[in-house]
């Protein structure tokens, strides 16, 4: 309990230090907020630009920018976004983190469910035919361009066979279909992204499971499990696989933070208004509040994914239960 | 991406801004009026005539910011803003200048006294009827020091506004001031809705309400914007029902869409319109469209360096680059040179300027009487012991001027000097390079706005930091015809100073001018009713139909 309170205690100090660090990368690259509606603009006079730098509060020391920041932080005010829409960032950052919490843990269920058995069988088979084509697979799924897949696969079925939507995650008729219509027509939406991102994920996982798994079946204890004449099921799925799924969990930690990071590609490309979009519009905007409020929770969901993973570690695994 | 679209916020501003004005019309058509005057909603009789209904689907790379134009700076709002708002006054079909919500206009003796007469009868979509109120209440907003706007600049000139009645208002400027009557073709805000509140927090800017011919229904963030027929638009009932712009950011994704006959309209690639869509299936299901877009790309050369000091230099470099091989290459054709800043099919560009035509052996021997020589036989020209080298500077994300920078280095290099590229990300190209001065030619482009007036890239006092005339050209001769040119009124004699203003750039090339870009529209072939004309084709937009038969979509209101 104690250790626990501690960890606790120790993310608030990393956690601004995590903010400093990002709020200074992100003051030292050039340009500001105002750009984008002043730079190369002949409507624009020296007056017009002092008013819309000091509407943001641009005009103060940075220092000063950052503690007002700050200040707001602490009570989970995130302010308002310097876009031109003006809108509270946790409002932007709130639409967009259903769809895009959605689609990671439907491709990341399918990568685990995909990859796992993969990697078993390879290293329970090893240097056997199925290792050798599924390893090739999923170097394909890992070397092939995200953008290119995806657009082979818009124009097979999306335009050839016309079985699935091309872009968006529903239907312009979207507000008319019953609650089931709903969920099949997302549903329909959603095959391809999900396919397409899951693809390029299996290699790592499946690689992973399968290195693990080779090093638990060398373990001595296997050895004795097959030395009092276990038959090899038992073995496999009894002794080495349990043990062989430990790491995985510290996998899971540190996925935590990416379920709400958005890949900018793939939903550039299928259309999807996700928070990898608005991270990269904001920062291609320099809308600092937006980029900050995205770092912060992205920095709060890392520390808690490490934490919730140490935990389970230890819950799970009695060697390594930290002595209090 | 997101990138093109920051792009097209930057060069194509004036263009939003003239656009949004465009997409209504004046022109009237008989069959149309017969409906008004019987009262009768949907359809007329013939099976092909033009009738009601339908719906838009417009492909747009980027979502818009915000709803309000005092605010919106960035294309794909400007878009949907012209569907909502109406100015005073706007351009028609013909880029002149006629009357929208005002019905006509006095301009007094002196120059300095411009006097609106309001239409009558003219609603806000909420039903409250449009009054000289709400032109005061939108001038005051533009001219707030608290208005975070990028169109101030020319409502600051006004000194007087005053409001004779509930029709006509009177505006007073300093000194004559020609652009002043373009300014008012800004789209006009309901005071009713936004007198009294802090503008930037306005529940308007994502649901706005105007006067224009389209009223707003949903903005799905990201997704789509959808806005319906205004019944009672003053100029009568636009025929298609519902326009949507659904975002899509990738080119490619969108022509697929496209294909797939999910969206109606979208804009194309030079590569798209000549190689993709040539096909008897595209002919068959969509009409292409394309008509010179209101901007230009050049190579400004910072005057400043002692290497593009000598005019002759200048001019030798425009006539070492093969322009009509860059529109060629580049734009597969789909462009046209140009050697002013102005666009070529209008009024104001001078055909008659002195010309620079490809003519390599003339240009080497220009730069040889400019003492650039081949002294030493290494195929690079030296002047004074150095050689000559410099760097192009072009913004990350735009492969149109990679490409045309590219092939500029290849002709460069055959008259001996030695051109390098370098691409640069978009801000930090603006504030490092540009802003600073720090470059020594740079490919950028500029739009081209509708009224001639040009005083802050030109005048010789618009150098300063972040100002606009940032390669430092500076001719007291220019300036005094541009000021000419901005203080009168007639537009023959305003274009007697502009002509020569012409003349003298194109002389002195303080830019290579590049070419204009053909935009490329591609609509459903179900939409009749569109008639290209210099201003492009979305000026008589609500007067595009989708005959009955061929209506593909019901709307469920």
């Amino acid at each position: 309990m104690r250790f626990l309170v501690k960890r606790i205690a120790l993310m608030i100090p990393t956690l601004i230090g995590i903010t400093i660090i990002s709020f200074t990368v992100m003051k030292m690259a050039p340009g500001d907020p105002t750009s984008l509606m002043t730079d190369l603009n002949p409507n624009m006079n020296e007056e017009a630009v002092k008013r819309i730098r000091a509407h943001y509060g641009l005009d103060q020391p940075w220092s000063i920018q950052y503690f007002k920041w700050l200040r707001n932080m602490a009570v989970l005010d995130f302010g308002r976004s310097f876009a031109p829409d003006n809108r509270p960032v946790i409002d932007k950052i709130a639409e967009r983190i259903p769809i895009t919490l959605l689609i990671n843990i439907l491709s990341m269920a399918l990568i685990f469910s995909v990859a796992i058995p993969i990697g078993v069988m390879s290293a329970v088979k090893q240097d056997s035919m199925f290792d050798r084509v599924s390893s090739l697979i999923v170097f394909i799924g890992f070397a092939i361009p995200t953008f290119w897949l995806a657009l082979l696969m818009m124009i097979l079925f999306g335009v050839k066979l016309d079985w699935l939507p091309i872009s968006g995650f529903r239907s312009l008729n979207y507000s008319h279909l019953s609650s089931v219509g709903r969920i099949l027509d997302i549903g329909k939406h959603l095959i391809m992204p999900i396919f397409v991102s899951a693809f390029g994920g299996l290699a790592g996982m499946s690689r992973y499971m399968r290195s693990n798994m080779l090093e638990v079946i060398r373990q001595d204890y296997i050895t004795t499990a097959r030395a009092k004449g276990l038959d090899e099921r038992t073995v496999i799925f009894k002794h080495a696989f349990r043990n062989a799924l430990l790491p995985v969990i510290t996998i899971l930690g540190l996925s935590v933070p990416g379920l709400i990071g958005g890949s900018v590609i793939f939903e550039t490309i299928f259309a999807i208004p996700g928070m990898g979009q608005l991270f990269y519009q904001s920062v291609m905007m320099r809308d600092y509040p937006t980029i900050m409020g995205i770092l912060v929770i992205g920095a709060a969901l890392t520390l808690v994914g490490n934490l919730l993973a140490d935990l389970l570690y230890s819950w799970a695994d009695p060697r390594i239960r930290v002595s209090d | 991406m997101a990138y093109n679209k920051i792009l097209l916020i930057v060069t194509l501003t004036l263009l939003a801004v003239s656009l949004g004005c465009n997409e209504k019309s004046a022109q009237t058509s008989p069959a149309k009026q017969g409906n008004i005057a019987a009262g009768s909603i949907p359809s007329s009789p013939t099976t092909n005539g033009p009738s009601y209904g339908d719906m838009l689907i417009n492909g747009s790379i980027g979502d818009a910011s915000v709803l309000l134009p005092v605010l919106a700076s960035d294309s794909a709002s400007g878009e949907i803003n012209g569907l909502i708002y109406n100015g005073l006054v706007k351009y028609d079909k013909d880029i002149n200048l006629v009357g929208e919500l005002a019905e006509k206009w006095d301009v007094s003796e002196d120059k300095l006294k411009i006097r609106f007469f309001l239409k009558k009868g003219v609603k806000w979509h909420d039903g409250k009827p449009f009054t000289a109120k709400d032109i005061e209440y939108t001038y005051k907003v533009y001219v707030d020091p608290k208005t975070p706007t990028a169109y101030s600049t020319d409502f600051l000139k006004v000194k007087d506004f005053r409001v004779i009645d509930d029709y006509t208002v009177e505006v007073v400027y300093d000194k004559p001031y020609a652009p002043a009557l373009g300014s008012w073709g800004q789209g006009m805000l309901p005071s009713h809705l936004l007198e009294g509140q802090d503008i930037t927090e306005s529940p308007l800017k994502r649901h706005p309400v105007g006067t224009g011919p389209y009223k707003f229904e949903e903005w799905v963030t990201g997704e789509k914007i959808t806005v319906d027929s205004f019944h009672d638009y003053f100029e009568g009932r636009p025929y298609i029902d519902r326009v949507m712009t659904r975002i899509i950011p990738d080119l490619a994704t969108m022509f697929l869409e496209l294909k797939a006959l999910s969206i109606d309209q979208m804009g194309l690639t030079p590569l798209q319109y000549v190689r993709q869509t040539n096909t008897k299936w595209f002919n068959d299901n969509f009409n292409k469209y394309k008509y010179l877009g209101f901007g230009y790309s050049y190579l400004g050369y910072n005057l400043q360096d002692w290497k593009f000091k000598d005019r002759r230099v200048r001019q030798a470099l425009t006539m070492a680059i093969d322009r009509e091989s860059i529109v060629q290459g580049v734009l597969l054709g789909l462009g046209a040179v140009t050697d002013t800043p102005y666009k070529p099919d209008t009024y104001w560009y001078n055909q008659n300027v002195k010309k620079f035509p490809y003519d390599p052996e003339k240009a080497k021997q220009m730069l040889a009487e400019a003492g650039w020589k081949d002294t030493n036989n290494e195929g690079v020209l030296v002047k004074d012991g150095k050689p000559f080298e410099f760097t192009i500077i072009t913004n990350h994300g735009n492969d149109i001027r990679k490409n045309a920078a590219i092939i500029i280095q290849r002709d460069l290099k055959k008259v001996g000097i030695k051109v390098s590229i370098r691409v640069i990300e978009w801000a930090a190209f603006l504030k490092n390079f540009i802003n600073k001065r720090n470059f020594e030619a740079c490919l950028l482009g500029w739009g081209i706005g509708i009224d001639p007036s040009q005083i802050d890239i030109w005048n010789s006092k618009k150098t300063g930091e972040s100002e606009l005339n940032f390669v430092n050209y500076q001719n007291p001769e220019v300036d005094k015809l541009l000021d000419l040119g901005a203080s009168t009124y007639d537009r023959e004699e305003r274009k007697k100073y502009y002509d020569k203003f012409q003349e003298i750039i194109a002389e002195d090339q303080p830019y290579t001018f590049l070419f204009v870009q053909y935009a490329l529209p591609i609509i459903n072939s179900r939409f009749h009713g569109i008639e290209p004309a210099p201003i492009g084709i979305g000026y008589n937009f609500t007067k595009w139909y989708v005959p009955k038969p061929l209506q593909k979509y019901t709307i469920q209101p």
